[in-house]
């Protein structure tokens, strides 16, 4: 057998992703409809008041965007698992944690990067004004990568366990606590016209932590999910 | 007889189990007599606070939890990076048997915290940081029993849950700073600081005495809760029946 070099593997696992990603839309399709939902909800029981809609909007927003991440993660790894890939994987001369971090940036592309993209639709019916879109979507898209990563480490260790809808948000949501505030107090600022930079700046420190820390922690919790 | 293998027999079921019995009553004599001083002088001896009146006597209760919720938690954390470096089964028991204790602790500092907030803020609950970070830090103890409940085999249990305990560990700074920061948004100084004045010494050797007698109470609670863990883990018991023989 050849050994493959890297790079080559990784386009391949990106492919790979890509193509089932494109076969079963409803995967990350129900999270953004899920998303959109909750945004619906607010003003439906709180009030159609654009002034007090535009005060809630950044937690609003950032709970939605919290709840539709978690929901999304929850079966990033179930199908490899009961298939044999991740075993295959685990047992490749390649480290794991770099097909795992292919693997969870696909998820990303398709559940956080499309949420950024839908995201100015539900600014608009929370009256968002224009001007704080960019900042929005910009907290969001640092955001919701950090929330993959930190849910793919949830979803790693929730693997092998007894299946359970709410385990990975009780897991994951005390963790993701400060993205949910200096994501929310970006958008904030931004609504206020006042400089978001500094919340911005703590959310890609964030999001680098995040990364770093995250992948060798999810290449150790497959590992033990496979053992 | 050199300090490893000290390290190799405590390792061992068997040794843990009669060293933890064994260190039972040097924990629960002296937790007994310095609660019952630092308690005792506390809630009715020291002298009433001129702010606060008896409402500050919930100290003596309040602090020493939150500082066991935050010991409990390190030293899951710790105890669960040991046990996945040098794969000790003990580590893993010696965590499973604390859990329940440090959110024990974490829910006696919330309730004596938000009884104290009655007569300090007028309402029973405000989104001080200090009473926050605990509540999230409730939150992560039972996300890792819930966890640790979710597994029917007990190996995997132990390491997913050690992952997860040093993970919180390496997130609480963050969580702590993020809702200080946030906190110091929203609330700025309405919140009255229990710290203030220094104390004075009548109120703080019982307070100390507390620290202390509730930390060796934990101690004490974790030895019986250790050597159950041991019992539950124990699949070849010979040496169990052997000890039961020799009353402890």
């Amino acid at each position: 057998m050849t050994r493959h070099p890297l790079r080559t593997v990784l386009k391949h696992v990106f492919w790979r992703e890509l193509a089932f990603a494109a076969q079963k839309p409803s995967q990350w399709l129900q999270p953004l409809v899920f998303f959109l939902l909750v945004i619906t909800l607010f003003p439906l029981a709180l009030s159609p008041d654009p002034g007090v809609l535009r005060t809630l909007a950044p937690g609003m927003v950032w709970v939605a965007a919290l709840l539709s991440a978690t929901l999304s993660l929850e079966g990033l790894f179930r199908a490899d698992y009961d298939e044999g890939v991740l075993e295959q994987w685990a047992l490749s001369d390649h480290p794991l944690w770099a097909l795992l971090a292919v693997k969870i940036l696909v998820h990303w592309l398709f559940t956080g990067l499309t949420l950024v993209v839908l995201s100015p639709l539900a600014a608009l019916s929370l009256a968002v004004p224009a001007s704080a879109w960019p900042v929005l979507m910009v907290s969001l898209a640092l955001g919701s990568l950090s929330l993959s990563m930190l849910g793919a480490v949830g979803a790693a260790l929730t693997l092998s366990a007894r299946r359970s809808a709410t385990l990975l948000s009780v897991l994951m949501m005390p963790l993701a606590l400060p993205m949910l505030i200096f994501g929310a107090r970006a958008m904030d600022l931004a609504i206020l016209n006042e400089d978001p930079s500094g919340a911005l700046w703590l959310l890609s420190s964030f999001c680098v932590l995040s990364v770093t820390l995250s992948l060798p922690t999810v290449a150790a919790s497959i590992r033990i999910a496979l053992e | 007889m050199g300090m490893w293998t000290w390290f190799h027999r405590l390792a061992s079921p068997p040794s843990c189990y009669r060293t933890a019995g064994q260190l039972k009553p040097w924990f629960w004599i002296p937790a007994v007599l310095l609660l019952g001083y630092g308690l005792g002088t506390g809630l009715w001896f020291a002298p009433p606070d001129y702010q606060q009146g008896d409402a500050y006597r919930i100290i003596y209760i309040h602090a020493p939890s939150a500082w066991l919720s935050l010991l409990a938690y390190t030293t899951m954390a710790v105890a669960s990076a040991v046990a996945l470096v040098w794969r000790i089964k003990l580590a893993h028991a010696l965590t499973a048997a604390l859990a329940p204790l440090g959110a024990s602790f974490t829910l006696l500092c919330l309730v004596t915290g938000s009884l104290w907030g009655r007569p300090m803020w007028g309402a029973y609950w405000a989104w001080d940081a200090r009473l926050t970070s605990e509540l999230i830090l409730l939150f992560l103890y039972l996300g890792y029993m819930a966890l640790r409940a979710a597994y029917d085999e007990r190996e995997r249990a132990d390491r997913a849950s050690a992952v997860l305990a040093v993970v919180g560990l390496v997130n609480v700074p963050v969580i702590h700073f993020s809702v200080v920061w946030w906190n110091s948004l929203h609330q700025g100084s309405t919140v009255i600081r229990s710290g203030g004045p220094a104390m004075p010494t009548s109120m703080l050797i019982p307070l100390l005495a507390c620290f202390f007698g509730f930390t060796l109470l934990l101690a004490y609670l974790a030895c019986i809760r250790l050597r159950a863990e041991i019992v539950l883990r124990e699949r070849k018991p010979t040496w169990l029946v052997n000890q039961g023989r020799d009353h402890d």
